[in-house]
């Protein structure tokens, strides 16, 4: 909480309780929801144009060059849409419920450092706070589902209770396990206890290390309700499930949180697994550290580039795999990833306490450097035999579709 | 004013205003919003007592646990998922009522006049100290409060085990019903 007080006594010294409380805007409120609402646009963007590549499409091509403007102009037609709410609805949560929905996921922001010293809140309960907040958003979906005064609404927001409620066990198993190998909850001193060679990121730290973030993973799909996850809103069952009865600007704030979930969680798994805001080059990092505007904007690019390549693999996911059913949710959770989640603790921990904290030169370390070289390699090996099978296949029928459209997209 | 305590008043409004809320609502739904609002309030309390810990654990426990409980079991228990107005107003007995609260209010003064309140942290100085809390916590919990930790956690490992065996003997009944 230091932090806090610090950044706003520094913003404004003696300026009295409103010119405090302008600085606590002015400093954090408004970069961040710019900065929410170009992530918001660009993967907006990102997931149609993935969804379209991956479905043999191209997607929106009109609007700017490649549709990169689509999204724009889909938020300004958003605006001007005449705002309904359904007879019978109750009006008030049905107004806050998009709003709990986006302070939910906005929040989290506080604790996401872009860089060394880019950080709204460096609380020393980062990772725990995270944990609380999650459960913010699915209270406006529920919220938003009970409101609108629609059968299939309720369904979607009684799943996502059931969801997040389930799922909030096995991604606090695995912030468990980056706690204990950290020695902090502070999401500065997590990224700071991965620095040095790409081996001592968390991810390579110990064998079991892959497998928690593999959990952590699948759960904060199940968070942001995303496909294969996607049960509240599921189209074919559901209509579109909590915001069935959504439109104009509510649904696009709904829109808007869904994908600074995305955003926020991916970030989250960049800071916790793979070394934050760290190229994981080790003389390239401790020379940036000498500058603080250099380290902090390639600080920031780094993780930005992390984050967003998390959030293209849910994108990849989502259009790849079929929706799960309620009941092979459930079994996911609690047969699967939470005992599975607790091994994973515990032999992360035992480890931990072996081979001690892992210095650069230390054992851990030299076991991180092996143990990186294997997950590198097997997972190469992995690609390249997918790719083998499925050569002919899917991306011959691919670049066939495209010629016989007639478009050039770049992919050769 | 200081900036601390004008939050900290926004901070009591937020959580005594949303209090009657939940007890003046007729709609259980809007209830369990109202409740919402006020366990916010005293998160944002405890964070203002440099109590940051326990302000996050009420957001965690009470809101992400308990509140989203509460909701789903109206949603899963409730006749017609659609609104209902509540005003059955003949099982309201105002005596007991009054009993109960006076009763209530009886205890907590007690306690809250005979406890010896440490006023150092927080807004007793006017600033915050923004102390790490959590590592002090986790230290007496395994060192001086070591067994009653273990004893909670052994409760709570039985009440999972027996509400499991519950939920478990009503589908076989079910099973053999049918």
């Amino acid at each position: 909480m230091g932090d806090f007080f610090t950044l706003v006594d520094w913003a404004v010294e003696d300026a009295g309780f409103w010119g405090r409380l302008i600085g606590v805007v002015a400093v954090w409120a408004v970069p961040i929801t710019v900065w929410v609402s170009v992530v918001g646009l660009f993967s907006i963007w990102l997931e149609r144009k993935v969804s379209a590549h991956i479905q043999c499409r191209l997607g929106p091509m009109e609007v700017g060059p490649h549709g990169a403007l689509q999204t724009l102009a889909d938020g300004i037609k958003l605006l001007a849409k005449e705002d309904i709410i359904p007879q019978g609805a109750d009006r008030f949560l049905f107004a806050l419920a998009p709003i709990l929905s986006f302070v939910g996921s906005f929040v989290v922001f506080a604790v996401v450092p872009f860089g060394p010293h880019l950080i709204i809140a460096d609380l020393n309960l980062g990772i725990y706070f995270l944990a609380a907040i999650g459960s913010i958003e699915a209270i406006g979906v529920i919220a938003a589902g009970w409101a609108s005064n629609n059968k299939w609404s309720v369904f979607g927001a009684v799943r996502a209770a059931t969801q997040v409620v389930s799922y909030e066990i096995p991604l606090s198993l695995s912030l468990v396990t980056i706690a204990c190998l950290a020695g902090t909850l502070s999401t500065i001193g997590i990224v700071e206890s991965q620095a040095g060679w790409i081996w001592n990121w968390f991810l390579f730290r110990n064998p079991f290390m892959v497998i928690s973030f593999l959990i952590f993973y699948i759960a904060s799909l199940a968070e942001c309700k995303r496909a294969p996850f996607d049960l509240p809103e599921a189209e074919s069952e559901l209509v579109s499930g909590f915001h069935t009865e959504y439109s104009g600007m509510r649904f696009a704030i709904f829109f808007l949180a869904e994908y600074a979930a995305m955003y926020v969680v991916s970030a989250m798994g960049a800071v916790l697994f793979l070394g934050g805001w760290y190229t994981g080059i080790e003389p390239l990092d401790s020379w940036l550290t000498t500058s603080p505007v250099l380290g902090n904007v390639v600080g920031a690019l780094a993780i930005i580039t992390k984050a967003f390549f998390l959030v293209f693999v849910q994108m990849w996911l989502r259009w790849t795999l079929p929706r799960i059913r309620l009941d092979q949710m459930m079994y996911l959770c609690f047969k699967v990833l939470v005992p599975v989640g607790m091994v994973v603790f515990m032999a992360a921990a035992f480890w931990q306490g072996v081979f001690g904290a892992p210095d650069l030169g230390g054992l851990g370390s030299k076991f991180g450097l092996a143990w990186f070289v294997v997950v590198v390699v097997g997972t190469t090996l992995w690609v390249k035999k997918t790719i083998r099978r499925t050569k002919g296949y899917a991306s011959a029928n691919f670049l066939e579709h495209q010629a016989r459209l007639g478009h050039d997209v770049g992919v050769s | 004013m200081e900036f601390e305590t004008i939050v900290f008043y926004a901070l009591a409004v937020a959580t005594v205003i949303p209090a009657f809320g939940v007890m003046m609502a007729k709609d259980i739904v809007r209830v369990a919003f109202w409740l919402l609002a006020s366990l916010s309030g005293v998160a944002g309390l405890f964070i203002m007592l440099d109590a940051d810990f326990l302000g996050v654990t009420q957001v965690l426990v009470y809101i992400g646990g308990i509140l989203v409980l509460i909701l789903f079991g109206i949603m899963m228990t409730h006749r017609d998922p659609v609104l209902v107005s509540a005003d059955d107003d003949r099982r309201r007995s105002p005596f007991t009522g009054l009993l109960v609260s006076l009763m209530t209010f009886g205890a907590l003064m007690g306690v809250i006049l005979g406890t010896g309140w440490n006023v150092s942290g927080g807004l007793a100085n006017g600033k915050l100290s923004g102390e790490p809390t959590a590592a002090p916590l986790g230290k007496a919990l395994l060192t001086d409060y070591v067994l009653p930790f273990e004893i909670v956690s052994v409760l709570l490992l039985v009440v999972l085990c027996g509400a499991a065996y519950i939920a478990r003997r009503g589908k076989d009944e079910e099973a053999s019903n049918a």
